[in-house]
Formats: C-alpha cells, sequence, structure tokens
C-alpha cells in the first residue's frame, strides 16, 4: 500500500510537508532520472520505491529506469561492491573493461530525455559519458560504505565519479577527496512503516509471549544479523556481568544467516556464549519480521548495537524513535545519531558498556530523559521526510551557486 | 511606508569538504583553510539540529576536542568563545585559531584520535524562503512568533549578524522600526546561544508581552 504524503504531517507537523511542496514546486517541469541496476530487492530499490512515489505526490517528475546486465557483469559488479568495503578482492583488466562494454551498451538503449540523472550506486556509474553530448545534469548517490574502498577500485570508479555535477554520500567518513562537490544525505526511517508504526501494548505483548520473554522483568535487546562485526559474544559477555548485580533478560535477534556460511558459524557460537541461560533468546527471525522487531525494540529497556563496524546504524534510530534508551557503540553513522549522554550513550569497549547499561537499568528516569531526547533527534534528523528534503534540495542546489540561496516564494 | 514584516525561513543542505582532522594540528590547519560556510555549520549545526534538548555542546570543534580528544580544557575554552559578541565569521575563526595555536605551542597533549573517529569538515548551502507569516503591529508580530516554524527563528535570529553583517538580529531592527526600542534592545541583549530553539521561542514570546520581569537576564 502506498504512504501518503500528508499522513506523515501527523507526525513531522505541516509546516514540514508544506516546506517539502514548495521544494518540490520549485522542481517544476523538471525530470528527475533515477537509474540503478535492479527494482526488487535490496536496500536502494527499496528507497526508490518509496521514494518516487513520495515525490511523484509532491508533484515532482520523478521517474526510475533501470540497466540490463548478465551474470558476469553482475558477478563484476558484486565484487566491486566487497571492494569498496575494503574486502580483498582481485579485479582484472577484462572485468573492467566487460563492465564499461555492458554500461555502454546500456547508454545505447536508454532513454535520455529528462534534466537531472539521478545514477545509483557503482553498476551504471559509466552512463555518465552521455553527459558531454546530452548537457543536463548528472548526480552520483553512493549508498556503499566508503570508508576503506581498496584503491584501484576507487581509482577506477573516480575516473567516472568526477564526470559527475555532485556525489551524495551517507555518511562523513565516506567522503574523499574529489573535484566536484560532495554533498551528505543520511539515510531515514519510515515513521509509518511496519518496522517503526505504532503497536499496541497488545500487539507487542502476544510478540513476547511467542518468543516466551518474562515482561514483567527488564530487556535488553539487539537487532542485528549474526555477524562479528555486530559483536553479539561481546553482547553477552556484557548482559553476564550486568546480571550479576541486577536481573534482566537479554534478547539478541536477527535475521541473515542461513544463507551465510559465516552467519551460521557466528549462530553457533553466539549460542554457544549463551550456554543454557534461559534469559537469553536467541532468536533467528524469518525475512518479514519487521512487526516482532518492532514489538521487540517497543518492549525492550534498553536497546544495545554494540557494533564493531557499521555503515550507518539506522537500527539505532529505529530504537531511539519508540523512545527507547540506547547504549551503541561510537562508529560508522551511529555518532550522528546520538550525541552522547543528550540522546543516548556512546561507547567504546565492553567495559564501558557494562557500566552505563547498569546506569540506565538503575536510573529509568535519567534513562528514559535520554530517550526522549533520542525520539525528538530521530524526528528532525532521520525521518523519510527529511530524507525527500534533502534530495529536493540535491536537486535545487544544482541550478543555483553560492552559499546562501533565496527561493523568494510563498508556501502556499 | 509599510511596516510589514515578512517571516523567511531557513533549510539547509550539507555538504562534505573530503578534509579530516585526527589531531589538533590538523584542525588547525583545516580552520585556515575551511570556507565561511564551514565555519557557520559546524558552530550552528548542533544547536539546529537538537533544538528541544540543552544547549549544550555549543560546537562540533568543542564536542569533538572534548568527547574525541579528550582535552577537556581546550574544549571548554573553544565553547567559551562567547558567539553572541562575535561580529562576524572571520573574527571567530580567528578566536578559534589563537586558541588551538596556543595550545599547541604550549606543549600540551597534541596526540591523535583513535582510527574512526576524525572530524570530518562540512559546510552547509541555506536555501531562505518567505513563510505565509507576516505582521504590521506587535500584536501580529506576537501571535506569528507562536506559529512560525523554528527555522524561521534561526535565520532571523542567528544568520543576520554573522551571514548578512547586519548590526543586530532582525526582529530587533524591526522592533526599533516600529518604535519599540526598548523591546528590541531586551531581544539583542540575549544570548540565543544559551537557549534550546524552542526556550528561545517561548523567551522572545515573553519578551514581546512584557511577561518576564522576573527573568534574569533582561
Amino acid at each position: 500500500m502506498t504512504t501518503k504524503i500528508k499522513e506523515y504531517s501527523s507526525i513531522v507537523g505541516q509546516d514540514v510537508i508544506d516546506e517539502l511542496y514548495l521544494l518540490a514546486g520549485k522542481l517544476e517541469g523538471k525530470v528527475i532520472r533515477n537509474i540503478n541496476s535492479t527494482k526488487v530487492g535490496g536496500g536502494v530499490a527499496e528507497i526508490l520505491n518509496r521514494m518516487i512515489s513520495l515525490l511523484e505526490q509532491l508533484g515532482v517528475d520523478a521517474r526510475w529506469d533501470t540497466i540490463k546486465g548478465d551474470e558476469i557483469f553482475f558477478d563484476i559488479t558484486k565484487k566491486m561492491h566487497n571492494a569498496l568495503h575494503g574486502v580483498d578482492v582481485e579485479i582484472s583488466l577484462e572485468e573492467f573493461m566487460y563492465f564499461l562494454e555492458i554500461n555502454r551498451k546500456n547508454a545505447k538503449e536508454m532513454d535520455f530525455t529528462g534534466d537531472i540523472f539521478f545514477i545509483h550506486d557503482p553498476q551504471p556509474i559509466v552512463l555518465v559519458e552521455q553527459r558531454e553530448s546530452l548537457g543536463n545534469k548528472w548526480v552520483w548517490r553512493c549508498h556503499v560504505d566508503f570508508t576503506t574502498p581498496k584503491e584501484e577500485v576507487m581509482a577506477f570508479l573516480k575516473l567516472y565519479i568526477e564526470k559527475y555535477d555532485s556525489a551524495v554520500f551517507s555518511a562523513p567518513a565516506f567522503a574523499r577527496k574529489l573535484r566536484i562537490p560532495q554533498v551528505l544525505i543520511s539515510p531515514s526511517i519510515d515513521p509509518l512503516s511496519d518496522k517503526n508504526k505504532d503497536l499496541s501494548q497488545e500487539e507487542i505483548d502476544s510478540v513476547l509471549e511467542q518468543f516466551g520473554i518474562d515482561k514483567s522483568r527488564p530487556i535488553v535487546t539487539q537487532i542485528s544479523r549474526f555477524d562479528y562485526l555486530k559483536d553479539p559474544i561481546g553482547v553477552i559477555e556484557v548482559y553476564k556481568r550486568v546480571k550479576r548485580h541486577l536481573d534482566c533478560q537479554l534478547v539478541l535477534a536477527g535475521g541473515g544467516a542461513t544463507d551465510d556460511p559465516e552467519g551460521v558459524k557466528v549462530l553457533e557460537e553466539v549460542k554457544n556464549a549463551a550456554a543454557d541461560d534461559p534469559d537469553i533468546f536467541i532468536l533467528l527471525l524469518p525475512p518479514k519480521s519487521d512487526v516482532e522487531i518492532n514489538a521487540l525494540q517497543r518492549a525492550s529497556s534498553v536497546v544495545l548495537q554494540k557494533s564493531l563496524k557499521e555503515g550507518f546504524g539506522l537500527t539505532v534510530a529505529e530504537a531511539l524513535w519508540k523512545e527507547k534508551p540506547v547504549i551503541a557503540s561510537a562508529v560508522g553513522g551511529i555518532p550522528l545519531q546520538i550525541a552522547h549522554k543528550h540522546s543516548g550513550i556512546l561507547t567504546y569497549s565492553i567495559d564501558g558498556t557494562v557500566h552505563y547499561l547498569k546506569q540506565l537499568l538503575y536510573e529509568p528516569e535519567y534513562a528514559k530523559g535520554l530517550a526522549q531526547n533520542g525520539k525528538e533527534h530521530i524526528k528532525n534528523n532521520f525521518l523519510i521526510t527529511r530524507h525527500i528534503k534533502d534530495y529536493l534540495l540535491l536537486f535545487l542546489s544544482l541550478y543555483h551557486g553560492g552559499d546562501i540561496i533565496e527561493l523568494n516564494s510563498c508556501i502556499h | 511606508m509599510s511596516n510589514e514584516f515578512r517571516f523567511f525561513s531557513e533549510t539547509h543542505q550539507t555538504r562534505l569538504l573530503g578534509m579530516k582532522a585526527k589531531d589538533p594540528i590538523q584542525l588547525l590547519e583545516g580552520l585556515r583553510k575551511i570556507p565561511e560556510s564551514s565555519m557557520y555549520y559546524h558552530t550552528h549545526r548542533f544547536l539546529q539540529q537538537h533544538y528541544r534538548i540543552s544547549p549544550e555542546p555549543p560546537n562540533d570543534f568543542a564536542y569533538w576536542i572534548t568527547n574525541i580528544l579528550g582535552l577537556r580544557e581546550l574544549g571548554e575554552s573553544i565553547t567559551s568563545v562567547d558567539i553572541v559578541n562575535i561580529k562576524s565569521i572571520e573574527e571567530l575563526r580567528t578566536r578559534y585559531i589563537k586558541k588551538l595555536e596556543d595550545h599547541i605551542l604550549s606543549g600540551k597533549h597534541i596526540s591523535g584520535c583513535i582510527e574512526g573517529h576524525e572530524f570530518h569538515f562540512m559546510d552547509c548551502k541555506t536555501f531562505v524562503f518567505q513563510t505565509d507569516f507576516a505582521a504590521n503591529t506587535l500584536a501580529e508580530f506576537t501571535e506569528a512568533m507562536e506559529k512560525i516554524p523554528i527555522t524561521s527563528i534561526c535565520f532571523h535570529i542567528f544568520e543576520p549578524r554573522l551571514r548578512y553583517q547586519k548590526r543586530e538580529n532582525d526582529f530587533s531592527i524591526w522592533l526599533r522600526d516600529i518604535g519599540e526600542p526598548e523591546l528590541a534592545d531586551r531581544i539583542s541583549r540575549m544570548d540565543p546561544y544559551a537557549f534550546t530553539l524552542e526556550g528561545l521561542r517561548k523567551k522572545i514570546i515573553k519578551i514581546l508581552r512584557r511577561d518576564d520581569c522576573f527573568d534574569n537576564e533582561n
């Protein structure tokens, strides 16, 4: 079901929605063509699905095309993706050439009418070669964690990135030395989605009952896939050390382990670390468990995100949106979501996490204050309405130079 | 002559400068190079993104120095630069640079942060637009103050002096024009950086209603 833009006004306020209409109005007559590599599956397709619909409702002519490729092409782009994440993979010259060939083949078949070409991720990056003959605006949107990319892949991509008018990254650490403007657009959560919408106490209780969790005792939760980088073993150690002082339960819930050999291994290790403690709940959730995740977060006394490395870490925003006190590692995009001791707690170690977890469980009033501030921060900065605004500003910025732009118009 | 005050509002696009610092020396080098829009961004972002939270910490530089580098004395020294008494972004830059230079020259702690916790320099492109709120009288102005977006208060209070080189905030300028110099003075004398934004709105409304006679600062 398509969410209506007006439904967000009760959450963010009518003035925020009015501002979106005002900015969208400034793009009247412009055609924005989004291009990525798939319409189904994956985070980018999910974002585009939602964004295109909301932009259309605001009156923006936003379109969405995909490039075509065969198995070889997508194997190469998968390798590139891993290399950008810092994984040590070899990409041969032939593979780079094949990547170019498929992009150029797509360029011959694509509809290039439009004013702004919004290219998502590396797969279609070479399409920018058309810019010279077409003369319109081109933006490259990188959804990938760019903190430690492999230099040879980065050098190859840079040849194309610098042909764009602007590049967009999700976190400050992803910025590079480039000759074009770089814009920060953080990801967002949708407060009306199954994962974040309000739930009744009955719905929450029913999920707790389903998993045998005791709602009368404190619940400490970490939602994440079973991955070393999310440090689930560290979380169990934190819980065990806190449990010496006060009664609580630990919920480790996530999905994605079955088709990932490393995930299966991590899950086994987590189970071993939990041993036979009846107050540790290890929940391997199937896909589409959004309501269950929502309920577990809402039932929690404290939410942890003790990752060792993180792209953006939107589970933090999800928990804060539910007005939960959060203790999270100061990695990736998490410090953007939490100001230490204002809207949550940032930690650097197991010792620190133990210290603050005890404090938040012992002092629920203090925890409540953090959670209230956290929710307010997410409301102002990490909801989908802010994300749409950033996209509108991005498109407008392509036509306006300078640091201060006067748009000079009334909100209708 | 019309006395209309037209309320404007603003929104910002955040840009990444591709520069980072891992210690006080690199922070100093960055401060010398960054554009004014970056100085403005790093000294006003926190205020505008956390507008109902306690006003501390006031800026990104102080926050990073204190919480990431653990240099509390230097952090406090940066925090204590009274932006309300600064007339331009360049003056602000000079003050911060001097504090950093003094720290470095004193031979105090200058080691760096752990990997992944660098200071990333950013700036902002600001989009300004009219709202449909306007006032011709003090009563209308006070009523509008309750309804305008919080970003409108930011625009009229923080931007005029630092980014438009005006002598004071827009509200005070207009109040003087309509013959309310006392109200203008009181709004001008306030330190807006000591409030949350919603707290600032309430304070301005109290001043306009002359309801704040027991408050300390006026």
